[in-house]
């Protein structure tokens, strides 16, 4: 595969949380590819939510962490650039407009529909009223949420069924038309056709996007993901392309870990 | 059987004083209202405390408690910003977190000397300022508190979320955070609101009273508690008379504006 393929490239990356003596990571390689989904499998407390978080640097929000190693974010010009070298708020606001994330829990403004989705666009400058409309529209198309809100843009996105405001937090993060998507178990807090529909949605996206996806629900990762890593106890065991790693995975760990002999 | 007896008893126990309890209320409640209606009349809306009415009164107070919360409120909502959003975590934050603490449970009286020593000894006599002074000094660490308690309970995804779509980390607080805990900051407002307008003690020797409508606070100030501490201990009978009416009005005021931030949170849920 060739270079241009690669959206985020993480090498001999390390992760030591502010105050803790071992680090969390430990000397990960990983490609993220662009327009795959790439998901990550793990045990609790393997790491792969502290990977994920690195990759938007939303690990910066609290101060002390220790970053060593690279990670490579490749810009559509093919220009690439060193994510940990970022010191300034104004550069972590340009990384995460370009790096969007989803989290566990649904997590919708307390404000209207409209303005949910409005407001990373205004964030980034937008002003101009007949934009911010259009382009919301498009993102609510796009999240496959457009058919249910467009009679109520104007009201509570509180009011919406779980699997509803997780939808529309993709359609924010869909806004800013990012170049990778990093998801942090997006439906452990879904029941199954909310998931479904998630699912479907996240499959879709990576016509325009690139995923990272971090799952307990390997069924999910199976599913889904193109690319699959392995994590465990801070190291990554093992990646490879997903029917790999479900049906003939090269170590005994990742075979253990699959079929459900331990995590 | 035993166990189903012991279960008796202890329920007829707590029963009856929580009538005891709740009785009181009533009963205070009660003579109150019949004190208090029987003695209101138009003219006590009307006049002023020198012609037997409570209209300054009335306007003294509510002037020097919505002037004491233009200062608290920013004051008291930008120091719990600070120590849930900024300094969290930090040292200074839970010594000003703790101080505060102690603040609000400070007796309100030695506030009152406080500001009598800083404030009314110098410039040479009562004057409103002094109770203002004294009124938010009560406010503020209500407000730090409500501030600090409700914004904790906005989730650390919505903050994440923002910075993840890419926003500063002012605006993230200002813009969702603040507006998450919205209704409960308004309610801590309006209830700490309660709280000063029917404060007595710290207006005592700080802003002490006036008969006279005045909006001059530089003098002494009309106070509705002060004046019914006063009236109460007067032996005619239409002091004491003024002194239920008022008395009746105050609590009927503390009882709405109570009402309203229980409605307001009831609604929002």
């Amino acid at each position: 595969m060739g270079k241009n393929n690669l959206v985020m490239d993480i090498k001999d990356f390390s992760f030591t949380y502010s105050g803790a003596e071992e680090p969390s990571l430990k000397k990960i390689n990983l490609p993220v590819l662009e327009n795959k989904i790439t998901a990550m499998i793990g045990p609790s407390g393997c790491g792969k939510s502290t990977l994920l978080r690195a990759m938007n640097r939303i690990h910066d929000l609290y101060s002390g962490n220790k970053y060593e190693g690279l990670i490579n974010l490749y810009k559509a010009d093919g220009s690439k650039e060193n994510i940990l070298d970022l010191k300034k708020e104004n550069d972590f606001i340009k990384l995460r407009q370009q790096v969007g994330m989803i989290f566990q829990k649904p997590t919708p403004f307390p404000m209207s529909i409209f303005d949910n989705v409005a407001y990373g666009l205004k964030l980034s400058g937008i002003k101009n009223r007949s934009e911010l409309e259009g382009r919301v529209e498009k993102a609510l198309q796009g999240a496959a949420i457009w058919k249910e809100t467009k009679d109520r843009l104007k009201e509570s996105a509180l009011g919406l069924s779980g699997g509803q405001q997780q939808r529309l937090c993709i359609a924010r993060a869909v806004a800013l038309k990012p170049r990778v998507l990093l998801f942090d178990e997006p439906t452990s807090a879904l029941d199954p056709i909310s998931t479904g529909a998630i699912e479907e949605l996240i499959t879709e996206l990576k016509e325009e996007l690139s995923v990272v996806i971090v799952t307990h629900n390997m069924q999910q990762a199976s599913r889904l993901s193109d690319y699959t890593a392995f994590m465990y106890l801070g190291d990554l065991a093992e990646y490879d392309k997903t029917d790999k790693i479900f049906l003939n995975p090269s170590k005994k760990l990742t075979e253990d870990y699959i079929t459900g002999r331990f995590g | 059987m035993n166990r189903l007896i012991l279960n008796k008893i202890i329920l007829a126990l707590s029963t009856l004083s929580a009538v005891i309890g709740i009785g009181f209320l009533f009963w205070i409640l009660a003579t109150l209202s019949y004190k208090g209606i029987t003695s209101i009349h138009w003219s006590t809306f009307t006049n002023d405390l020198v012609a037997g009415g409570i209209r300054n009164l009335l306007v003294g107070q509510f002037t020097m408690a919505l002037m004491a919360s233009a200062v608290a409120v920013p004051l008291g909502m930008m120091a719990g910003i600070y120590l849930r959003e900024y300094g969290h975590g930090s040292k200074l934050a839970s010594v000003i977190r703790n101080l505060s603490d102690v603040m609000m449970s400070a007796p309100s009286i030695v506030i009152g000397v406080f500001v009598f020593a800083l404030f009314v000894d110098p410039f040479g006599g009562y004057n409103g300022w002094a109770g203002i002074v004294a009124l938010a000094i009560m406010m503020i660490p209500i407000i730090i508190s409500t501030t600090d308690n409700m914004l904790s309970l906005v989730p650390t995804e919505l903050r994440e979320a923002g910075m993840a779509l890419g926003g500063s980390k002012h605006k993230i607080i200002m813009q969702i955070v603040v507006k998450a805990a919205k209704v409960g900051i308004t309610t801590g407002v309006l209830l700490s609101f309660a709280r000063i307008i029917g404060e007595t003690a710290p207006l005592l020797f700080t802003s002490a009273n006036n008969q006279f409508f005045t909006m001059d606070l530089t003098e002494q100030f009309p106070s509705l508690t002060v004046s019914i501490y006063n009236l109460a201990t007067y032996p005619d009978l239409e002091s004491r008379e003024l002194a239920w009416a008022a008395s009746f009005i105050l609590t009927v005021i503390v009882l709405c504006i109570n009402l309203i931030g229980r409605y307001a949170i009831r609604n929002k849920k």
